[in-house]
């Protein structure tokens, strides 16, 4: 754990390019990894973010590259609080068809929310649905559990 | 054979084993070319039994995942069979989160997956 507990903050507006978001979530790994992370928590946020900035980009903003995601970031060494926001209408998050299902298990899409949701220590998607903000607190150093 | 640019593919006891050539799976480009190249396996060369080693693989998104579950369907499709290996644990919880450990056969090793090829 660094001695020196300093927030990193981090809040732009991009163009709904997948290539530019992937560069804003290495430097939200990189700050993490300064901060002293575990890897197994890394991993999650790099997931989460990923699932919430694609759903942005993609369903949000409908790849029209004119249309903006708002990405706001805060790390410190204990929490990482990561806030996505489109230009879309939102989407309705409480009553999606459940990916785990038999009939839909083999279906490409739809995993996104279901992986933000358990991933992260709390998600919360603001009313009409363009916004969710996700926050990991830091795990203890166990190592994840390989079965 | 084929040439590819995102896996290496051997093959022992008549089972394709494709390593990735990639650590991170997440260029969306990258993706779209291993789809192509995954179902090339399966619709061109006509291998039934592939066994996916993760070794050396930190990351993948869930648009690789869905990639995963397109081969999945192709090689179901031709009565052949799947299994993948060496999965980061944080990979294979992400599997058992989204239930895909039900469709997918995931084995600790190569080893493990190639002596399961035999049974």
């Amino acid at each position: 754990m660094p001695s020196i507990d300093e927030t990193w903050f981090l809040d732009k507006w991009i163009p709904s390019d997948l290539g530019v978001a992937h560069e804003i979530i290495e430097e939200l790994m990189q700050a993490m990894e300064k901060a002293g992370w575990p890897g197994g928590d890394m991993f999650h946020v790099q997931m989460a973010l990923e699932e919430a900035i694609v759903n942005a980009i993609e369903h949000g903003n409908q790849r029209i590259v004119d249309k903006k995601v708002r990405v706001e970031f805060e790390v410190s060494s204990l929490q990482a609080r990561m806030r996505i926001t489109d230009e879309g209408l939102g989407f309705d998050h409480r009553n999606l068809a459940d990916p785990t299902s038999e009939e839909r298990l083999d279906k490409p899409r739809g995993r996104g929310v279901l992986l933000i949701r358990e991933l992260m220590s709390h998600s919360e998607y603001n009313e009409p649905g363009n916004q969710v903000t996700l926050i990991k607190n830091r795990s203890s150093d166990t190592p994840a559990e390989d079965d | 054979m084929a040439t590819y640019r995102r896996i290496s593919v051997t093959e022992e006891d008549g089972v394709s084993i494709v390593r990735f050539v990639d650590k991170k799976i997440v260029d969306s480009g990258s993706i779209e070319q291993l789809g192509e190249e995954l179902n090339a396996l399966v619709t061109v060369e006509k291998r039934a039994n592939i066994l996916l080693n993760f070794d050396g693989v930190d990351f993948l998104s869930s648009a690789a995942l869905n990639k995963l579950i397109s081969l999945n369907t192709k090689v179901k499709g031709i009565a052949g069979r799947l299994k993948l290996s060496n999965l980061r644990a944080e990979i294979k919880e992400v599997f058992k989160i989204t239930k895909l450990d039900r469709l997918f056969d995931l084995r600790a090793t190569q080893d493990d997956a190639m002596a399961a090829f035999k049974l």
